[in-house]
């Protein structure tokens, strides 16, 4: 089957793969950009584990065609951190323990990152609802929304 | 003389809580899950499974599938070992369907493809002809008279005569005089429960990637709860030397007892040695549903007597387990915890092992404790309401403690159940007040905790730091605990020590991630091999002193003489030892290799606020107050983290989780969609009080904490709401419509 030539940004860096026109953006970012930071745990956008931003929007990568990231930026987990300063989030979620797995929380990292950018002083409700979308098995989300809270609190200090 | 680090008190670094070791991995996408393994030449492969809940497979044809472009292999169950009985004989038909398939989902064949989408495409090119059978998919249909057998013969020697083949295990226990015990009684409860089918839930599908070569060495890597258990079944399956195949445990998405069991790898093998080709293999949310392992679904009666002032006279169960279409549904454990958390002159029960046409159930937290703490737990609250009673006063009044004759047998060791309900009693939530339209209900929870085969090895380096190889898979931040326990006894910083996962060709047998047996288990070895790593620094210590080992103790990392008699020298620092060590007798190694059989049974109990609204029947859990035993907690975050983690799963479980099966036997959620778990907006903060009551069996008195945190949640979530509505809440899942029709019986009332 022929494949669709596609240039795109990731993470700021410039991209070209090919791809079936089936492939989602997902599998494109683990499978042929060997970014395997998105994972896929139901790709039926159900479970936000996936989550990736694309032109700073917060999607599931499982419900975008690979084809559709031509002329996009997309943004994935692999991108949060500068070099080897790590983000105020993922420092928080380390020291409260946000993540027992840990294979919810890369597409947490990335919704909480794009709610924080949008809503610097969230409340604890609009935390829980904006990551309503991204399934934790582990936590019962009670030391996540500690962390989150906790840094939008750090950063708006800081600011 | 042995070393011994015992203690229970005076940690420096045990009761800490630094960053996991793992932390950096995890937040930046880095860490290595199941499906994120390539390898060269790799191909994909995919499952065709029945889509009928019970058929005869008359034949499967092949050849189209084969002929397309990109396609390696196929293989069916006649590319597997034969003539395989029992646990492995099970697995394997479970795996890969023989004769029949015996449930939607049920694999029949599978393709191995350059690409995913090949693949998929390929098993629709297989084409199987079937004859449907009857099927039955409900525990008391499965029982009775006239419904379909699954497969005859399966049922073991326990089972009575005279019952249906589906029943195939039983169970029995107890002690006293049961009709004695009612007959003393002021009031006697009788009543019918049922709970449905739930799934862990763990967010990463199953996923592998397997090599296997036509001379019978293999490599796997795979997302499990136990790597050397996926090596001697997959042996088994592909009739290999099981040393022949190492398998290494990925990073592990969450399992809760789902990844305990095998259900693709002998798959990945069995292509990748037919292709001659690495082979991928992941299974999607959809399959992970309709074929890996849930839990049973469950027919409950308890019947429990008391006196007015709260004594329990007598305690009744039976307990009817649907385990899917294999034998192992946990009706034994179901039964032995329903009343272990009282002390009872008069106990009697009996569960019973039911198959159906479902997939077979495996593990999930604690099995069968959970369902019956609902059903017992129930019937104790509607005791306590009708004869005006507080409910932690009457648990108090017969609370197991030291010295009691258990409802299942044994005499209870040192255990924690009053110190924890004491500490429920104590704290503001037990006291607070209710607004109206919300209820409050406490529930009691026992897990056993478990040991098992457990091997452990410890190496310093040159610098005094240490590595340690373990063989449980991490599955909540375990190798923290491993470096606090390590740090302990070495006397070195809790950073100098890395801990790592090893695979099945470098250390010895090591039994799953279960039975919360990791921190205890695997920390006790932790603990053994420093030890004997620490002994022989003192033994270096001695040689360079001249004087006899037995005259050189070990503190806070350090080798010093044990008095005046043994000679004036300064302490030697463990990093001036292993600096020379090639010099002074070469590598210092500690390992530990046994089966720990010490564990320690933990108790919870947990305190629930639910509001119901009585327009739309929708339950919302408002407050939440989890108290357990843990022990003695290493990294107090992470027990913290496990008894969150299993009343969030208990509150999806209580309120909206459940198979739901169509008349015509197949699955109808098996997506997150329409199985719903619990979701940020759904929950409350969930408060936690870590009870410490040393469990002697390990050196720092750690009990395991993993599963008893889910026994209690749906009992005291049930009884919120039967207080919040004034209606006995007695089938699960308590979601809109039941509590509804809830409302409506009361209204009628």
């Amino acid at each position: 089957m022929s494949k669709t030539h596609v240039t795109t940004k990731v993470n700021g860096d410039e991209v070209e793969f090919l791809c079936d026109p089936r492939e989602t953006l997902l599998d494109v970012l683990r499978d042929r950009l060997h970014l395997t930071g998105a994972k896929e745990g139901c790709g039926t956008g159900d479970c936000g584990a996936c989550s990736v931003t694309v032109d700073g929007r917060l999607v599931c990568s499982c419900l975008i065609l690979g084809v559709e990231a031509e002329g996009k930026e997309i943004g994935t987990v692999e991108g949060i951190a500068e070099g080897e300063t790590l983000h105020p989030l993922q420092q928080k979620f380390i020291e409260y323990a946000a993540l027992q797995c840990g294979i919810c929380t890369p597409g947490i990292l990335v919704a909480t990152k794009a709610l924080l950018e949008k809503n610097p002083d969230p409340s604890e409700s609009e935390v829980r609802y904006w990551l309503a979308g991204n399934l934790c098995r582990c936590t019962g989300y009670d030391k996540i929304i500690r962390a989150v809270m906790d840094t939008a609190a750090e950063m708006r200090e800081a600011s | 003389m042995a070393l011994d680090s015992s203690k229970t008190t005076g940690f420096k670094y045990v009761g800490t809580r630094p960053n996991r070791p793992d932390g950096l991995d995890k937040v930046t996408g880095r860490a290595k899950f199941g499906a994120d393994a390539y390898a060269p030449g790799m191909l994909h492969a995919a499952i065709k499974r029945s889509p009928h809940a019970h058929a005869r497979i008359v034949k499967i044809d092949t050849s189209k599938a084969l002929a397309m472009e990109g396609v390696k292999a196929v293989v069916t169950r006649a590319d597997f070992a034969t003539g395989l009985e029992g646990e492995f004989g099970d697995i394997l038909e479970n795996v890969m369907a023989g004769e029949k398939a015996l449930y939607d989902g049920h694999a029949v064949a599978a393709v191995a493809a350059t690409s995913a989408l090949i693949a998929r495409d390929a098993i629709k090119a297989i084409e199987v002809e079937y004859e449907i059978l009857p099927h039955v998919t409900d525990v008391d249909a499965a029982m009775q008279a006239g419904a379909p057998v699954i497969r005859a013969d399966a049922a073991d020697a326990s089972v009575p005569e005279g019952l249906h083949p589906n029943v195939v295990r039983y169970y029995e226990s107890g002690h006293g005089d049961v009709e004695a015990g009612f007959a003393e009684a002021d009031l006697v409860v009788e009543d019918h429960f049922l709970t449905e089918a739930t799934h862990q839930g763990y967010i990463e599908p199953h996923a592998c990637l397997g090599t296997l070569g036509s001379d019978g060495k293999g490599e796997l890597w795979c997302c499990t709860q136990g790597h050397w258990y996926v090596q001697k079944v997959c042996a088994a399956c592909l009739g290999l030397e099981t040393s022949q195949l190492r398998v290494t445990a990925s990073e592990i998405g969450g399992g809760f007892g789902g990844k305990t069991t095998v259900f693709i790898e002998p798959v990945a093998l069995a292509l990748s040695r037919k292709a001659n080709r690495p082979v991928k293999l992941v299974m999607t949310r959809s399959e992970v549903f309709r074929a890996s392992g849930p839990t049973s679904s469950t027919s409950m009666d308890v019947k429990i007597g008391m006196k007015k002032d709260g004594t329990i006279t007598a305690a009744q169960g039976t307990f009817r387990l649907q385990g899917g279409a294999f034998p192992g549904a946990p009706c034994e454990m179901t039964a032995m915890c329903a009343f272990a958390p009282y002390d009872l002159k008069h106990v009697h029960q009996v569960g019973y092992d039911v198959m159906s046409n479902r997939p077979k159930q495996a593990a999930y937290r604690a099995p069968g404790s959970p369902m019956a703490a609902f059903a017992v737990e129930s019937v104790i609250d509607e005791l306590c309401g009708q004869l005006g009673l507080d409910p932690i006063d009457t648990r108090l009044k017969n609370a197991s403690r030291e010295g009691t004759r258990a409802s299942f047998g044994p005499t209870w060791p040192r255990i924690g159940l009053v110190e924890t309900l004491e500490a429920v009693k104590a704290h503001p939530h037990y006291a607070a007040p209710l607004k109206k339209g919300q209820g409050r209900g406490i529930s009691c929870g026992f897990w056993f905790n478990h040991g098992g085969e457990t091997a452990v090895s410890l190496a310093l380096s040159e610098d005094g730091s240490a590595q340690v190889a373990v063989g449980t898979p991490d599955i909540g931040g375990s190798r923290a605990s491993m470096a606090l326990m390590a740090a302990e006894v070495l006397g070195i910083p809790y950073e100098d020590i890395r801990v790592t996962i090893a695979d099945t060709a470098t250390l010895g047998y090591n039994e799953i991630s279960h039975g919360s047996r990791v921190t205890y288990a695997s920390g006790l070895a932790t603990i053994k091999a420093a030890e004997s790593a620490v002994q022989k620094l003192c033994a270096r210590a001695a040689a360079k002193w001249g004087i006899p080992e037995d005259a050189v103790y070990w503190e806070d990392g350090y080798a010093k003489p044990s008095g005046p008699n043994a000679g004036d020298f300064e302490p030697l620092h463990i990093d001036e030892i292993t600096a020379t060590m090639g010099a002074t007798g070469g590598p210092i190694c500690g390992h530990f290799e046994a089966t720990p059989e010490g564990a320690g049974v933990s108790f919870a109990a947990h305190i629930v606020d639910a509001e119901v609204d009585p327009e739309t029947g929708k339950t919302s859990v408002v407050r939440y107050t989890v108290v357990q035993d843990a022990g003695k907690a290493i990294h107090p975050t992470y027990v913290e983290g496990q008894f969150q983690g299993g009343a969030a799963q208990g509150i999806g479980w209580a309120l909206n989780e459940e198979y739901i099966y169509g008349a015509d036997g197949r699955l109808q959620n098996a997506g997150f969609l329409d199985y719903r778990i619990p979701v940020a907006s759904d929950l409350p903060m969930i408060d936690t009080v870590i009870v410490e009551v040393p469990n002697p069996g390990h050196p720092f008195g750690v009990r395991g904490v993993g599963e008893t945190s889910i026994c209690p949640p749906l009992a005291a979530i049930a009884n919120a709401v039967s207080n919040a509505v004034g209606v006995r809440m007695r089938q699960l899942p308590m979601r809109p419509s039941r509590v509804l029709e809830a409302l409506e019986s009361a209204a009628d009332g």
